[in-house]
């Protein structure tokens, strides 16, 4: 599903990457872990073009990504993504949020876009706020509107960035739950998060980059229970140590 | 009482003020009402008004057909002052969110129309009057109407412009932003009525009206150009991000996502700048056209009515003003709506 081969990237003479090899099958679900900086949003940002590589192969769905604007929409149409802070179109209501992308990118019908909006409205558990603008949501709310918005493309893989991070602890878990649901459900899913439970029960692999590497990547059972660089061990003491 | 004593006279500094501010209006008012109505004289007898110490009002009762319709013969003032109504009524309609469909565009094209219709003649046995001879207030709003119209679209354009990727058009738009904004409109103007004629071949004419119409509009876009991109900076980068991961082209990103909450924010300023441009269109003058304020410029040099040049302009700011002050009261309402 995805291949990246030998990837860096700099902002300015900071190498954000640095020579990074990563594959990901259909299916599969990858926690992307490490300390800020380290360049796990860049990396997911890459994905779908969110940011540019400048040395390297990414290789999405078949679809190497170049200055080609085609191939780039056509690899966006495919990848849906979630961001820490939602995004959400604040002049549009939930369901118009939901039905812009199917309707001009798709070229959906309507009435077909708003039932499918209705679908994972309901998906996300809250078919009621259909109609109501974004900033009169919570933020549990907004994000799974958020992840609802993604899913009516009908996405291949998702990617979610540092989803609940914004969220007040007790709207976390609801957002996890979708989250928990979707990957049951077989999707594609790439995560950069911070909560380690999640990664233990739905992760098929834990990715962890420190300094723009990916220094380790294992099934979170391993990783966890025995992870074999130091700087991992440090990270999750850190982040499990209290 | 209450309000008075917490608001008027808080404290000893707020007590000074007010008393101040309570002795002026006590000097200034009185001495106004006097002379605005009471010593006012109201028949158009230029000798009974210099006799008197008031205002002389018949002086805006004899000419106001003058200020108002310019030049236009005189039998058919009925011309303009139906198309003024009509594109007055064109505006209010337009302002009602619920007239916001696509049919708003038919009707504007009808109304243009039949103004044209009304203002040229030349039809329906109405006898031809060539431009040259408009002027008044219809002038001032067709100058503002067709200027806005053209202008605001194109300043969106120069915003976008401005900001894109692309190094030639980003120049390009820095350009001739940085250029008309570093010119005073009365220089364009001018280079529009004495230069632009010496450039075009010899045989192609434009007529004055529409030369400053365009100095109008070149001069306008800048200026909204830079207000739409102050708008455009305001949009936090999540939404270009989002837009981009549903892979919404350039102008769906742009028509759907980013332009109608940068023109939102963008509220205040533009009408500031709509409201300067109005005021502004009264400088055709300086090339001889006759919009509002230079009519009444002309109605003054009649030496009969020389001299009361305050009466005049008292009459053209309250025409000014209702225009502008609705403006502002409806940009508010637009703010505050959703």
């Amino acid at each position: 599903m995805i291949e990246m081969i030998r990837v860096s990237k700099w902002f300015g003479p900071f190498q954000v990457l640095k020579d990074v090899d990563l594959s990901v099958a259909r299916g599969e679900k990858v926690v992307v872990c490490g300390p800020s900086g380290s360049g796990k949003s860049t990396l997911i940002r890459l994905v779908n073009r969110l940011e540019e590589h400048q040395s390297g192969k990414v290789i999405v769905d078949g679809v190497e990504l170049t200055d080609d604007v085609k191939k780039i929409d056509a690899v966006r149409r495919e990848v849906g993504m979630v961001f820490q802070s939602f995004n959400l179109f604040p002049h549009l209501t939930v369901l118009e949020n939901l039905t812009l992308a199917p309707i001009w990118v798709r070229r959906v019908a309507k009435k077909e876009a708003e039932e499918t909006a209705m679908h994972f409205l309901a998906r996300v558990r809250i078919p009621e706020q259909a109609h109501k603008y974004p900033s009169q949501l919570s933020g549990g709310q907004q994000q799974r509107v958020a992840i609802a918005r993604a899913l009516c493309m009908r996405p291949k893989l998702m990617l979610f960035d540092e989803p609940t991070s914004a969220l007040d602890p007790e709207m976390i878990k609801e957002v996890l739950d979708v989250m928990v649901e979707l990957a049951r459900e077989g999707m594609t899913m790439i995560v950069v998060t911070h909560e380690m439970g999640f990664a233990r029960t739905v992760a098929d692999r834990v990715v962890f980059m420190d300094d723009g590497r990916i220094v380790e990547a294992a099934p979170p059972a391993q990783f966890f229970d025995a992870p074999k660089t130091d700087r991992a061990k440090l990270f999750l003491s850190q982040v499990l140590g209290h | 009482m209450r309000w008075a004593r917490e608001n008027l006279f808080g404290g000893w500094l707020s007590t000074i003020f007010t008393l101040l501010l309570l002795l002026l209006l006590w000097k200034a008012i009185p001495p106004f009402i006097d002379w605005a109505f009471l010593d006012a004289v109201w028949q158009p007898d230029p000798k009974v008004c210099r006799a008197s110490e008031g205002a002389c009002w018949g002086f805006i009762a004899e000419k106001h057909r003058f200020i108002l319709f310019g030049t236009y013969p005189y039998d058919l003032h009925w011309r303009p002052a139906a198309a003024t109504v009509l594109l007055i009524g064109l505006w209010i309609f337009s302002a009602i969110p619920l007239f916001w469909r696509w049919w708003l565009t038919l009707v504007w094209l009808a109304g243009l129309m039949a103004i044209g219709i009304l203002m040229w003649g030349g039809v329906f046995g109405m006898p031809y009057v060539e431009n040259e001879r408009w002027g008044g207030l219809i002038l001032t709003l067709l100058l503002t109407t067709f200027g806005l119209a053209i202008a605001f679209p194109l300043s969106i354009l120069l915003a976008l412009g401005r900001r894109s990727d692309m190094p030639i058009i980003r120049a390009l738009c820095v350009g001739y932003i940085e250029l008309i904004r570093g010119v005073p409109l009365i220089s364009l103007l001018f280079m529009a009525s004495v230069m632009l004629p010496l450039f075009l071949p010899s045989g192609v004419t434009i007529d004055k009206l529409l030369r400053a119409q365009i100095a109008m509009i070149l001069f306008a876009a800048a200026y909204l150009a830079e207000v739409v991109r102050g708008g455009l900076q305001a949009i936090p980068k999540g939404q270009y991000d989002a837009a981009h991961a549903l892979a919404l082209p350039f102008w769906r990103r742009t028509g759907l996502i980013i332009l109608p909450q940068a023109l939102r924010i963008s509220v205040p300023p533009l009408m500031n700048t709509f409201i300067a441009f109005f005021k502004d269109t009264s400088l055709v003058l300086i090339i001889g056209l006759f919009d509002l304020l230079s009519t009444i410029k002309i109605a003054l040099n009649e030496p009969a009515w020389n001299g009361f040049g305050v009466e005049a302009y008292v009459f053209a700011s309250l025409v000014y003003f209702v225009f502008c002050f609705s403006m502002s009261r409806y940009s508010r309402r637009l703010e505050h709506q959703r």
